[in-house]
């Protein structure tokens, strides 16, 4: 039995132990240079911190699970393994190893070495059980200047903490919405920077309906409830104001950050006028929530939920046979969450089934995090009212700098259209990545996105028209698509300015 | 007001017939189970070619397009105005090369015979080949160059063409499927029925692409279209380096062939937006969209062979869609000799956004009883190398 696993954040890690516990020879891929995922980066062993564990959540956890997967001879690690494109294949492969169930239809595509090298080396794997655990980057609604330098992801500016110990900014705000604000704040304070406010645009009445209904659900079911206290305790130690309906709506500077503009926003999170207050800054980290990385589920045919997750059942199993998901990208529920499906999607893909003693406690704490995505999403979930804050210049697409009037402008003149004429009338989401930043606010402004079904600038009409199909997962060089021909001489970069940067590649 | 007319689909076809037929006066809807511009013709590329046609039906047809698209491009851009983006119309000109020895020959050949049928296509040494394009490899056999061939941005003239269309009163109404035929006693189409009810129509034009087999199925005449898959590749922004549309002289084969086994030829050429589009294969392998690396993988080789030094550039991007296949090569374009009431526009396979326009003239020239630029009849339902596939049992 050979155990396919991508993707060594939480969940993959713990799908990869679980899978060689039930005895299946185990590959895992990941892209990044290090095991970890978002959640356990870290400086490089040639650099090791003291500090790793007061940074980390779970961080004996992580080494743990880390060395025993690397002293383990039946579980190969590949870093710096991109999976660049999965194939289904209906027929099934020869030569298969003693298969008790039908091998996944799949056969994964990768690059191994350095992404901007010359000599990276093709692999290809045809598995008998596929586990997806790809985990999902946070998703940032433009404003005002959110294009200036200085203006991160969140989750890019807790990469740069974690994994290299160096704060953004002296003077951070960091706006947006969600529980993952608090620990980023905890990470930027750890590393030296002040932290002038966290401004969480959804307001207390939808955190109470949110969040507070059930708190013994994230304290009995994880550490998450500790948690969640551990980095107020952080905030109050460090005086650290949250506030709660309220957005950055506007960065102003010239060459970079130099302050920004906050303003109360309605339960809709539209900008209340009068309410603008401008505070000088040198960096604001921003995050409205998570796009789960499912171009490689989509690519595998699994079904993906209106809410845009990979469906699954109790095994982990996606709608493909022999294809399992876990982590972020079924669901937004933190690293307990991921780890514990993990453990059952590896046990699983290894043949074992969810009712199994070894997962018992696994399957158990699984049913108390389902749910949590849903209470995450009610709680923080994006409101169609934050168009409102932006201006004819706003940028839309970053990568193709289209401006939120030229947007608008086209669309009336359309009148009608769909996702994929709209970006090929626009060019909003055809450049370097592919929509990953933008795509999520462009079919939220045509009125493709799950929340916004009236109201949009045009009527998408349940048309499943998606910016997550992305058949080349991630960039190839045309020589090493032709096979093993190296590149002669390297292209120019990307044009535009990537000045919000993503916390992954 | 002469003719009500229902267009199914809203492709560049259907749109191109859309505004013709408004602008003759005619009251038209137009019909798309999806939104306006998301079939095809948002899945190719936006080629205008003479250069891959050889002497016969098809290239007067392309000949016609190609003299036609210059107007409407400037009416388009005057019509709509600065808001509207541009479609993007170049005269840009092909370079076609034979990269082997025996290939040289049946490019030159096949070039003469265009001249002959008034195409300018002109023989150049390799060292002009070279200034056409200083990139291209150095270690081809021979080179032809073809100055009329040209290029649109294929999403953007769809929708110019519908916002046109628009402008003389059509109405384009998305997210409608068309499901069946309306026939009176006579049993003439008289309208088609929908998923938005009842449509009633003098004229049904079954402009529906790859689909429109199945559709003409609906409305219960045979037509043997077939999807024939292709795919592209896009690479990032990078400096100007391709200038033409330069593709190998395998080409012709693989146009002309009905395989169902892959085939790629290289079609290496830049956009305005400073990507590289790298095409594209040929499969018929039905509505099938799943990624097939294998096709991938021949594209990338082919195109390493023009040009070497796109082995460094990233692809970032891979789409493709099903190219509208006719069995014997040819769109078909007219009234139905079956049924009265229902009209053709579909089968342009790899050539559908330049011979839009020509279309759509000659279904009005014939709809309206007026002389055609040129003749009609090989496009006509009716023809000879058609009925054998008409006869066919589905
Ligand atoms: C800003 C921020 C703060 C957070 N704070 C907390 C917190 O305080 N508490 C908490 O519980 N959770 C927190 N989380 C969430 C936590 O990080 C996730 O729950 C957890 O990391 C999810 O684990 P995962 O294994 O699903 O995905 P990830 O950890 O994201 O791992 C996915 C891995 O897949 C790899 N990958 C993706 N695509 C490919 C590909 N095509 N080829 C090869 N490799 C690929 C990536 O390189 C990555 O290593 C936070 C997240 C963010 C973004
Ligand atoms: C990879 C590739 C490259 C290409 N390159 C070129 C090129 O360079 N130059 C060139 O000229 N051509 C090229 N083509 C071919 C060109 O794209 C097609 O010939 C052309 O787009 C066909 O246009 P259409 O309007 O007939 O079909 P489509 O654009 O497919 O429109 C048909 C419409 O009918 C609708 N429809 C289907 N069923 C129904 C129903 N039941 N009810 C209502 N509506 C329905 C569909 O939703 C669709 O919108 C290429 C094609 C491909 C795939």
């Amino acid at each position: 039995m050979k155990v396919v696993i991508v993707g060594a954040g939480p969940a993959g890690l713990a799908a990869a132990l679980a899978a060689r516990a039930h005895g299946a020879s185990v590959t895992l891929l990941d892209a990044a240079d290090e095991p970890g995922g978002q959640y356990w980066r870290h400086l490089p062993p040639e650099r090791p911190s003291a500090n790793e564990r007061i940074l980390h959540h779970g961080w004996q956890r992580f080494t743990a699970m880390r060395r025993a997967l690397e002293a383990d001879a039946g579980c190969e690690i590949v870093m710096g393994a991109q999976v660049w494109a999965i194939e289904r294949s209906d027929a099934p492969a020869q030569a298969r190893t003693e298969a008790p169930m039908p091998a996944a239809p799949v056969v994964v595509h990768v690059l191994v070495g350095p992404p901007d090298g010359t000599g990276r080396a093709g692999r290809t794997f045809r598995p008998d059980a596929l586990v997806l655990a790809t985990g999902a980057h946070d998703r940032t609604l433009p404003f005002p200047g959110w294009d200036l330098p200085g203006v991160f992801t969140a989750g890019a500016a807790q990469a740069f903490a974690k994994g290299e110990r160096v704060a953004v900014g002296q003077r951070v705000v960091i706006a947006g919405a969600g529980p993952f604000l608090l620990p980023v704040a905890a990470s930027l304070v750890a590393t030296g920077a002040r932290v002038l406010g966290v401004f969480e645009a959804s307001r207390i009445a939808g955190l109470v309906r949110g969040w507070l209904p059930k708190p013994w659900q994230l304290i009995g079911a994880a550490k998450k409830g500790g948690e969640l206290a551990g980095y107020v305790g952080t905030h109050l130690r460090h005086r650290i104001p949250y506030a709660t309906g309220r957005a950055v709506i506007a960065a102003h500077g010239t060459d970079r950050v130099e302050a920004v503009t906050v303003a109360r926003v309605d339960a809709n999170w539209r900008p209340v006028p009068g309410t603008e207050q401008r505070i000088a800054a040198d960096a604001v980290c921003v995050s409205h929530g998570f796009t789960p990385r499912l171009e490689l589920p989509i690519a595998a045919g699994c079904a993906i939920s209106s809410s845009r997750f990979v469906e699954v059942d109790e095994a982990q199993q996606s709608s493909v046979a022999g294809v399992y998901a876990a982590g972020e990208i079924t669901g937004i529920g933190g690293v307990d969450a991921a780890l514990v499906e993990g453990e059952l999607a590896g046990h699983c893909a290894a043949g074992g089934s969810p009712g199994d003693p070894e997962v018992r406690r696994a399957a158990k704490a699984r049913t108390t995090f389902t749910g949590f995505a849903a209470r995450i999403e009610a709680a923080h979930g994006i409101r169609r009212g934050w168009t409102a804050w932006l201006d004819d210049d706003t940028l839309v697409c970053r990568c193709e700098e289209v401006p939120y009037g030229r947007f608008r402008e086209t669309a009336a003149q359309t009148c009608g259209s769909g996702l994929r004429s709209m970006k090929l009338t626009t060019r909003a989401g055809l450049g370097i990545c592919q929509g990953r930043v933008c795509g999520g606010t462009v079919e939220e402004l045509i009125g493709g996105g799950p929340e916004t079904a009236a109201g949009g600038l045009l009527d998408q009409r349940g048309v499943a028209a998606t910016t997550d199909r992305r058949p080349i997962a991630s960039p190839v060089r045309l020589g090493e698509l032709a096979g093993g021909i190296g590149p002669t001489e390297p292209t120019e970069p990307h044009l535009s300015k990537p000045t919000v940067q993503k916390g992954h590649q | 007001m002469i003719s009500d007319i229902v267009v199914v689909g809203a492709g560049i076809v259907g749109a191109a017939c859309a505004r013709a037929f408004a602008q003759s006066g005619c009251r038209v809807v137009v019909l798309d189970r999806d939104a306006p511009a998301s079939g095809t013709s948002a899945k190719g590329e936006g080629n205008l070619l003479v250069s891959d046609k050889g002497p016969g039906a098809e290239l007067r047809l392309a000949q016609y397009a190609a003299s036609l698209w210059p107007g409407v491009a400037a009416e388009l851009a005057e019509e709509l105005g600065a808001e509207f983006p541009a479609i993007e119309y170049e005269r840009k000109g092909g370079l076609v090369v034979a990269t082997t020895g025996e290939g040289a020959r049946p490019l030159l050949d096949f070039a003469a015979s265009q001249r002959d049928a008034g195409v300018d296509a002109r023989a150049v040494s390799i060292a002009e080949a070279l200034e056409l394009e200083p990139h291209l490899n150095p270690d081809m056999t021979a080179a032809v160059h073809y100055p009329d061939d040209a290029q649109v941005q294929p999403v953007i003239a769809t929708e110019a063409l519908l916002a046109s269309a628009r402008n003389h009163g059509a109405d384009i109404r998305p997210f409608v499927a068309v499901t069946g035929a309306l026939r009176d006693a006579t049993g003439r189409i008289t309208g088609v029925s929908t998923t938005a009810g009842a449509v009633p129509a003098g004229a049904v034009i079954l402009a529906a692409g790859p689909w429109s087999g199945e559709v003409s199925a609906m409305l219960g005449e045979r037509l043997p279209v077939r999807p024939r898959r292709g795919n592209v590749l896009v690479t990032t922004r990078m400096p100007h380096r391709v200038f033409h549309k330069v593709y190998d002289g395998d080409y012709f084969g693989a146009t002309q062939s009905s395989d169902a086994a892959l085939q790629t030829s290289s079609v290496v050429e830049s956009t305005a937006a400073g990507t590289v589009l790298i095409g594209s294969s040929r499969e018929q392998v039905g509505f099938d969209e799943r990624l097939r690396v294998a096709a991938l993988r021949e594209i990338a080789a082919k195109a390493l062979r023009l040009f070497p030094f796109l082995a460094g550039a990233s692809i970032m991007r891979s789409y493709g869609g099903f190219r509208p296949f006719m069995p014997d090569h040819l769109p078909v374009i007219g009234a139905d000799h079956r049924t009265a009431g229902l009209w053709h526009a579909s089968g342009h396979e790899g050539a559908g956004i330049g011979l839009s326009l020509a279309t759509a003239e000659l279904l009005v020239a014939e709809f309206l009883g007026r002389a055609a630029a040129i003749d009609a009849a090989p496009f006509r339902p009716d023809r000879a190398s058609l009925a054998p596939y008409l006869d066919e049992v589905a």
